[in-house]
């Protein structure tokens, strides 16, 4: 939308926006100097700068420990909210049965009810069930939970946005179905598949409550492991934690953001 | 001359066949296509709606194992529990407040910038959206701490003689949701502001309206579905809150979700944690529906 206002009129506004969005980015990238510094204290900017922080993380294995269980975790949540909730997007899409609607309020369902609710509704069933608590399957299936409406909602776009003929074609032609959906379909989905694996591993990686509801000891979550040293001793290993936690969240998805927007305009 | 080939003439009970088979058919397709979802629905459906049912029927059973609203009555009994009601509404009431402040400019600077620079600044929104939200809570914990960079500030300046306390209470939990909840209000709005016709606006000003007159009787008005949706998913999202207030408020700023945690472990039975959890999860459902409504409502009004 253009405007009629001149630029320099509304040069306030301009200026007003600018600290707000200072106020979004900075406080974000603090953890990044802090994490160099020669000191104990967290101030800013470090009195001297090392390494020294890095190299307690990788040397606890209480910080080592925890990240290759929130990565196994998040690896495995990708795989089955992705495969799970591709097979739901698609059945939703092509078929218009009864009960449609409600299956998929069903499966977007847990992004409005509140983390907590759905953290002690796992506990609880986990609990009942025996087996799961404190395991990396139980923090799998809890994180499939709040990673599947993320998958059906970019799904179902990319679902809405190709043509589903080409399918019917590669099928008209001998294609099994599933051969066709896996070699017309699906390729032609990859950005959509992408941002869905992406979404659903950063959940997982991100998520709190449930691993702090359903997980202790040895299968802590990277997470889980920071929340506990916040609240007991905070040290600049933190602003470490921070940092690598920062890159892995904030990278991937830059990159498949510069990525699309790239394509999207050769493809204009 | 006889024809090549005459086909039989169709029947009534030749039509009904091929439609029978045609409805057999559709009938396969959609009972497979269900059982494509099944997995999934069975995952959400087992682990989140099974539960939460469960929770609902368990709130009505009392220490005592009778049907009653006891565990409801603690609300109004326990002191501790109407100051975290006072504690969650009042933080919920005022970073949405202050995310709109805060939201709006920004929303409204993204719709009307030309697409090189609004792709830009979306990016300065998304960046921290995608930041972890307990890295950004341990950087107020820095930015906010007693010698942090704001208290250096206020004494430098000689706003403040000795540096005062901005984080373990409101203050820091206050600024710590609005950092994680601003993104969550413009993405939103600017969905919305995108698709007004800047036309009008300039419509309006040929008719001899100025720009603040325009924009509140034209913009303003034409931007409400996307306020009104983004800032109510803002208030709901702020009182299920749990990672903030527990860090930030340094276990003075109680809110409903930590009290929630606390009953498990605190009462023997479930009872008291499944009513609070049935009062988070019902207030939630009425903020919700009533967002539907009100932007279905805005939406035709045009």
């Amino acid at each position: 939308m253009e405007s009629h206002v001149s630029h320099r009129n509304r040069l306030w506004l301009y200026v007003l926006v600018g600290l707000v969005v200072f106020y979004l980015v900075a406080p974000a990238l603090i953890v990044v100097p802090v994490s160099f510094s020669s000191t104990t204290s967290l101030s800013f900017p470090p009195a001297g700068w090392s390494t020294r922080w890095y190299e307690a993380f990788f040397g606890q294995e209480k910080w080592i420990g925890s990240l290759w269980v929130s990565l196994r975790v998040a690896f495995g949540t990708m795989i089955l909210a992705t495969v799970t909730g591709i097979a739901a997007s698609y059945a939703l899409h092509m078929s218009g049965f009864r009960l449609r609607s409600a299956i998929r309020a069903t499966l977007v369902s847990p992004l409005a009810v509140p983390a907590i609710l759905i953290a002690v509704g796992i506990f609880f069933v986990f609990a009942r069930l025996g087996g799961l608590l404190n395991t990396l399957h139980g923090l799998i299936l809890g994180h499939t939970v709040v990673a599947m409406p993320f998958v059906v909602l970019t799904m179902s776009a990319g679902f809405e946005s190709y043509d589903m003929s080409q399918e019917m074609v590669a099928r008209s032609l001998g294609a099994t179905r599933f051969k066709a959906f896996m070699t017309v379909t699906l390729p032609q989905l990859k950005f959509s598949v992408a941002t869905a694996m992406l979404l659903a591993f950063l959940v997982s990686f991100d998520e709190l409550i449930i691993s702090l509801m359903v997980s202790s000891g040895p299968v802590s979550t990277l997470s889980r492991v920071t929340f506990a040293t916040l609240r007991d001793d905070v040290d600049p290993t933190l602003a470490a934690v921070s940092t690598l936690m920062l890159v892995m969240t904030s990278v991937p998805p830059l990159i498949l953001h510069i990525v699309t927007t790239r394509s999207k305009r050769e493809d204009a | 001359m006889q024809p090549a080939a005459i086909l039989p003439p169709v029947t009534e009970a030749d039509l009904a066949a091929n439609q029978r088979a045609l409805d057999r058919e559709a009938r396969a397709e959609d009972r497979l296509m269900f059982r494509l979802t099944v997995p999934a629905l069975a995952i959400v459906a087992i682990l989140m709606v099974v539960p939460i049912g469960w929770l609902l029927s368990m709130s009505f059973i009392g220490g005592d194992g009778q049907l009653g609203f006891e565990n409801y009555a603690l609300f109004f009994s326990e002191p501790a529990y109407v100051q975290m009601f006072v504690n969650t509404f009042a933080i919920a009431f005022a970073v949405t407040a202050l995310c709109l402040i805060l939201g709006y400019p920004v929303a409204y600077v993204l719709a009307i910038l030309p697409p090189r620079w609004s792709g830009l600044l979306m990016l300065a929104v998304l960046v921290p959206f995608w930041t972890s939200g307990l890295v950004r809570t341990f950087s107020w914990l820095i930015i906010l701490q007693r010698n942090g960079l704001v208290n250096k500030a206020l004494v430098a300046t000689g706003l403040v003689e000795r540096p005062i306390p901005l984080v373990h209470n409101m203050t820091g939990t206050i600024i710590g949701m609005v950092h994680i909840m601003v993104p969550f209000l413009i993405l939103p709005l600017y969905a919305s502001m995108k698709t007004i016709d800047g036309n009008l606006m300039r419509a309006a000003a040929s008719v001899g309206s100025t720009p603040t007159h325009a924009f509140l009787r034209v913009f303003l008005p034409l931007s409400m579905p996307g306020l009104v949706a983004g800032t109510i998913m803002v208030f709901v999202m702020c009182l299920g809150f749990y990672i903030t207030p527990a860090l930030l408020g340094g276990g003075r700023v109680k809110m409903i979700a930590q009290r929630i945690e606390e009953s498990i472990s605190l009462y023997p039975t479930w009872g008291p944690a499944a009513a609070l959890a049935v009062l988070l999860l019902v207030v939630t459902a009425l903020c919700l529906a009533a967002s539907m409504v009100l932007v279905r409502r805005l939406s035709t009004d045009r």
